[in-house]
């Protein structure tokens, strides 16, 4: 058997020859660091989540029918009616969401351990381009059920396009079909959710591992494993505190997507809607134009860029300014890269500065997240009673805006100017043997 | 052919005529792919003026009405709420409905060809929500001094009794008057001018 094996190992070797040395580069001869952590599960974790929302979306379309009329009837034919519709749809409501907490954790570790630094510019660029286009696709996503929270979270969300001065109006016409959202915008949307974005989703992922095989994989004491001791056990010119990716963080990445998957199985089959954070309840009500929901807000993981829209004031006749300061806000993470002038990577070698500014954005992003999801507007009466919730909501959230923009002022003045007081960084990876 | 020497200059210009003409074939073919997110025909078609009777509407009643998709508020606006409109122009944006949100005709203090009628696309001007009618005057949540008009859920703009926007909210403008006028005392036509008059 194992000689036929061989032989069809050869022929396609004969034909194909790049298929082999292929899975070598990237799998049995990649050698990343062996000191990677916790951390480090978030990438291959999203391109499980990435998987699952494929396959199971594309079960969806089997019986999703994108129209204004009868997208919403068979979004509930698919819960009701169709063997195991539920757990297909849950599968891929649940996947949105937890796409979004893998992809946060996996940025904020390249944050945290300086991956966006010299040499891994682009492969953070790339990264960056998968979040905007995973925004594109969630937001597309959300709108396909056509439930009331559809409706105008497509309205608002188009509407952010208006307040472009001139073009805005027609803009809007444009990217919509029609006067409001309806037919046409329903079905551009879906050909852009299951056939455009994936399939750019796709690439940029592809490109995305391509660029990082290239330079190689930072970690945790973001040392350079490149520029240490070579020769390991299996070959004598690689970085000898690498191992290869196949068997050794295959097998890791298993144990992670194992308790991954408890995770999310426990949220698709006891708590599906968890609460309203990952399906909102007002979007079991049928898209309504004439009726706008008590309170709009989008998806928990939008919210703290909706708080930005929402914290800032028209002025100059024109509601740009709360657009541009939410766009700026993803934007800024772009720049990232050049901003920070720091030469240590890990948050283990930089300074206190560093380590407490970085704890404030995290808290910030926590607070505008609070805000856009109306938690403010609960709690604010809840504990203070009768003030005047207007004038508090927004002294938090524009004080949570500034801290927000003020970690990317801060990381630049504090690298470019030479404040940090970074400590020694070790020759090679701290756990070595 | 082979002892000839190599034209560069020749070349280049071939090749970058070859890329302009083939970059413009590319724009040109995209141009119907992108007109073809234009409202279509049938979606401008469905733009036709609605006709509505008032009778039934009562003093300070709000009556929703469909209009090209839009919801259009009509409101039988009281005398108390009349009265309080021009003491809100020191808190509002553009009490003179300078900015061209709406018809010349309806350029004036109650923004509306009667006083007592408001006719209005109740889409609020920040992101285009629905404002809710809060025409009574009470205090509410959102404002102790509340004079009566519209708060929006969304993003909590607030507009007077004739759709002008107060300072300190998101919203940047008044919402919009469409174009309407009488036809009889108590129908009003949506979408189309008064006779003689322009927008």
């Amino acid at each position: 058997m194992s000689n036929v094996f061989s032989n069809i190992g050869a022929w396609v070797n004969e034909r194909a020859p790049g298929m082999m040395p292929m899975y070598r580069a990237h799998m049995t001869e990649y050698y990343a660091p062996k000191n990677f952590n916790l951390w480090y599960y978030f990438g291959s974790l999203a391109i499980l989540v990435l998987v699952n929302q494929i396959v199971t979306g594309i079960f969806l379309t089997m019986n999703y029918n994108p129209s204004a009329a009868g997208a919403f009837d068979s979004v509930q034919y698919i819960m009701r009616d169709v063997e195991w519709g539920w757990l297909i749809r849950y599968m891929h409501s649940t996947g949105a969401s937890l796409f979004f907490v893998v992809v946060f954790l996996h940025m904020f570790r390249g944050i945290m351990y300086g991956s966006y630094k010299k040499p891994r510019e682009l492969v953070w660029l790339l990264g960056m381009l998968i979040f905007l286009v995973l925004m594109a696709e969630a937001f597309m996503g959300y709108v396909l059920p056509w439930g009331n929270m559809s409706f105008w979270g497509a309205k608002v969300i188009i509407s952010l396009f208006g307040t472009i001065p001139y073009i805005g109006n027609s803009l809007v016409d444009w990217i919509m079909g029609d006067f409001l959202p309806g037919d046409a915008t329903l079905n551009r949307f879906f050909a852009l959710h299951v056939i455009a974005l994936p399939l750019v989703l796709l690439l940029l992922v592809v490109l995305h591992i391509a660029a990082l095989h290239e330079v190689g994989s930072n970690n945790p004491d973001g040392v350079e494993i490149k520029k240490g001791p070579k020769g390991n056990r299996w070959d004598a010119l690689k970085p000898a505190d690498g191992i290869p990716f196949h068997p050794y963080y295959t097998v890791k990445d298993l144990v992670g997507v194992g308790f991954f998957l408890l995770i999310a199985a426990f949220i698709i089959f006891f708590a599906p809607t968890l609460g309203g954070w990952f399906l909102e309840h007002d979007n079991a009500i049928r898209a309504n134009n004439l009726v706008t929901p008590a309170e709009i807000k989008p998806v928990w993981y939008f919210t703290p860029f909706y708080a930005i829209v929402r914290m800032i004031p028209s002025f100059l006749g024109t509601a740009v300014w709360g657009v541009l300061a939410m766009f700026s806000a993803i934007a800024v993470l772009f720049v990232m890269p050049w901003l920070d002038r720091g030469k240590v990577k890990s948050i283990r070698y930089r300074g206190t500065g560093y380590k407490v500014a970085l704890g404030i954005f995290v808290l910030s992003f926590f607070g505008l997240g609070a805000v856009g999801a109306g938690v403010t507007a609960e709690v604010i009466p809840a504990w203070f009673g009768d003030v005047d919730l207007t004038f508090w909501e927004n002294l938090f959230g524009r004080l949570m805006t500034l801290l927000y923009f003020g970690f990317f002022v801060f990381l630049w003045a504090y690298t470019h100017f030479g404040w940090e007081k970074t400590k020694p960084v070790p020759e090679r990876v701290t756990t070595h043997d | 052919m082979a002892n000839e020497v190599v034209d560069h200059g020749r070349r280049r210009f071939l090749t970058a005529t070859t890329a302009v003409v083939g970059g413009i074939g590319i724009v040109s073919a995209a141009v119907p792919f992108i007109k073809s997110w234009e409202p279509s025909a049938r979606a401008k078609a469905a733009g036709a003026p609605v006709t509505q009777s008032l009778k039934k509407v009562e003093l300070g009643q709000q009556l929703i009405v469909g209009w090209r998709s839009l919801p259009v508020f009509i409101v039988n606006r009281t005398p108390a709420q009349l009265k309080v409109l021009p003491e809100q122009d020191p808190r509002l944006v553009d009490p003179k409905s300078e900015v061209d949100q709406q018809p010349k005709y309806a350029q004036n203090g109650t923004r509306s060809i009667k006083p007592e009628w408001l006719v209005m696309v109740g889409i609020c001007t920040h992101l285009g929500c629905v404002p809710d009618y809060k025409g009574e005057i009470k205090p509410e949540p959102f404002d102790p001094k509340w004079q009566g008009g519209y708060y929006c859920p969304c993003h909590h703009s607030r507009y007077d009794m004739a759709g002008r926007v107060y300072q300190g909210v998101p919203a940047p403008k008044n919402m919009q008057i469409p174009p309407y006028h009488f036809v009889d005392d108590t129908t009003v036509q949506i979408g189309v001018d008064p006779k003689g008059a322009t927008a």
